[in-house]
């Protein structure tokens, strides 16, 4: 009696197991489904030649569907942060993604007070990317970079960007 | 033979009509308020049906979206138009529907026992009306469209350890993109409207087992107090859906751009946000709690989850043995301020949280949880004074 119940009872967690591991791998292929395809995560590695901004100008560049802020420093601006900023022979430069670190919107450029300004709840980052006023939690992040002369390549960590971080 | 008798035959068809309308008895003391469950019976099949059309012609493609909506429904089909207003009127209006039919649960104990399911049931509906309105609003692919899905699916970022990871993984992309598109066209028109049905299905099922309350909240004997539903409960409600298809018609036809914002009309640009992003007005007021913790973006979060989830958890904190509002006069009070403050958070919501109105909004926020905070102690009040008393008016 007791043989035949367990069994039965095998034949249950057998099938039960089995059913089990099917849902669990139907469940990781429609998780893997909705991860970035592939020619997304290839597009995760931009070049840009900064010796095309002028001095005291920004430009913005895409990378992975976030705008880059790149910003030509002039001596009048904000440049004690050593570890945000980008020496190359053609001066000092602010890399970061432009992506206000409060609810994801896009800050302005203001030429005139040299800040950052987000338009959806008013946060302000000086010309370091540093949050200086409003609700950002915390200042404008670099993205991962390296350096080749004048080329910063996005996407890539090189030693300055290592040094950054350090 | 007539045809029903020969369809009863083999589908008994008079006895599941029997069963399930006629000997289903609704309370006679009951008023106009009991009405809004069938509303959103028919409001559901009436955005079904305009979302059906809508679907013919619209391009799930972030290429395509924006002129599939704009230029060819809104212009090129016959009455394209009619139904995109109707499907976006009725996204609106379904939510002031949904308000009515909550509040009007709360105010009469809707959620005790032995109704506990049919309120989770009806919860559970709210979330899944939530989900498809916000991924169906992605949809246009106009620039509220995309900063709004931009703005929400970021707050995930907060979530510990995962949260960025998860971000990506829900756009498919490292911002909102056209795999964001067209999973939510996905989830929008078969995923959340097939789980609506199974819900709704459920949702009635258990106000059929349990039965409806009413305005005194108390146990009826069904045979001498109640009336069937059909056909006697459903002749005024076809009268009160009469009444509320005119209103709607109305709005459809004259009123419908409070239902479709102008910054919409713009295409999404990933590189430009609005200068002032707001959700629609059914989620003014969680908006406003999220933002209302103005001097800690996690305590906001935090309030913000809080605040779609505690209602939920109704039949758990008032457990006062008195069930209608109606012989309450404390928890009258609470409902009152919590009704008025909910609109106040509506209506803050829209405006820019700076100076008196971060202020207003921090103290509303906190009224709103105030309001569950009173429940428990408000039953404690009752159960003292009330003890004896309670069972004959139960």
């Amino acid at each position: 009696m007791d043989e035949k119940i367990s069994r039965r009872d095998f034949l249950l967690y057998a099938i039960g197991g089995w059913a089990a591991v099917g849902a669990g791998a139907t469940l990781y292929a429609m998780y893997k489904t909705w991860e970035p395809l592939p020619e997304v995560k290839a597009a995760g590695v931009v070049e840009f030649d900064l010796s095309l901004v002028q001095p005291g100008e920004v430009r913005v560049i895409e990378w992975r569907r976030k705008p880059v802020f790149i910003l030509r420093r002039t001596p009048d601006m904000k440049s004690d942060c050593p570890k945000r900023t980008i020496k190359t022979k053609l001066g000092e430069f602010t890399v970061v993604i432009g992506i206000c670190t409060h609810l994801g919107c896009i800050p302005n450029w203001e030429p005139e007070n040299h800040i950052w300004h987000c338009p959806c709840h008013g946060g302000k980052y000086n010309a370091c990317g540093i949050n200086i006023f409003g609700p950002p939690p915390r200042p404008l992040e670099i993205p991962p970079f390296k350096l080749k002369g004048n080329i910063i390549v996005l996407g890539e960590e090189g030693p300055e960007y290592k040094a950054m971080k350090a | 033979m007539r045809f029903i008798d020969w369809l009863d035959e083999r589908l008994a068809i008079r006895k599941i009509i029997k069963i399930t309308l006629i000997d289903y008895k609704v309370p006679k003391n009951i008023n106009f308020l009991w009405s809004f469950g069938m509303l959103l019976v028919l409001m559901f099949a009436i955005l079904f049906i305009s979302g059906l059309f809508l679907l013919m012609y619209y391009k799930p493609d972030s290429k395509l979206a924006f002129d599939s909506v704009n230029k060819t429904i809104m212009m090129d089909v016959s009455f394209g138009w009619l139904f995109r207003h109707v499907h976006a009127v009725g996204a609106s209006i379904v939510f002031l529907l949904l308000y009515i039919h909550i509040a009007r649960g709360i105010f009469y104990g809707s959620y005790k026992a032995p109704r506990e399911v049919v309120w989770l049931t009806g919860y559970i509906l709210f979330i899944l009306f939530s989900a498809t309105a916000f991924t169906g609003y992605l949809l246009p692919w106009g620039q509220m469209s995309y900063w709004a899905a931009q703005t929400i699916t970021t707050l995930f970022e907060k979530i510990p350890f995962i949260g960025p990871d998860l971000v990506i993984w829900i756009r498919g992309d490292y911002a909102v993109a056209d795999s964001t598109l067209t999973r939510f066209f996905a989830l929008h028109v078969v995923f959340l409207p097939v789980l609506i049905m199974i819900f709704m299905g459920l949702h009635l099922y258990a106000v059929r087992v349990v039965g409806s309350n009413n305005e005194d909240g108390k146990k009826i004997d069904k045979e001498k107090e109640g009336v069937p539903f059909w056909p006697v409960f459903m002749s005024k409600e076809f009268f009160v859906m009469t009444v509320f298809l005119t209103f709607f018609f109305y709005l459809v036809f004259f009123k419908f751009d409070f239902a479709m914002d102008k910054i919409n009309f713009e295409p999404a640009n990933p590189l430009q946000t609005p200068t002032h992003i707001y959700p629609e007005w059914y989620f003014l007021a969680y908006y406003e709690v999220l933002r209302g913790f103005f001097f800690s973006q996690n305590l906001g979060l935090i309030a913000f989850a809080l605040s779609m989830v505690l209602i939920a958890f109704l039949p758990w904190l008032d457990k006062s043995p008195i069930v209608s509002g109606k012989y309450r006069p404390l928890f009258k009070v609470a409902f009152w301020v919590f009704v008025i403050d909910f609109l106040v958070l509506t209506i803050l919501g829209k405006l820019p949280p700076t100076g008196i109105y971060a202020w207003i909004g921090l103290f509303a926020s906190l009224v709103y949880f105030g309001f569950f905070i009173s429940l428990p102690i408000i039953a404690r009040i009752e159960k003292k004074k009330f003890r004896g008393t309670t069972d004959e008016r139960n």
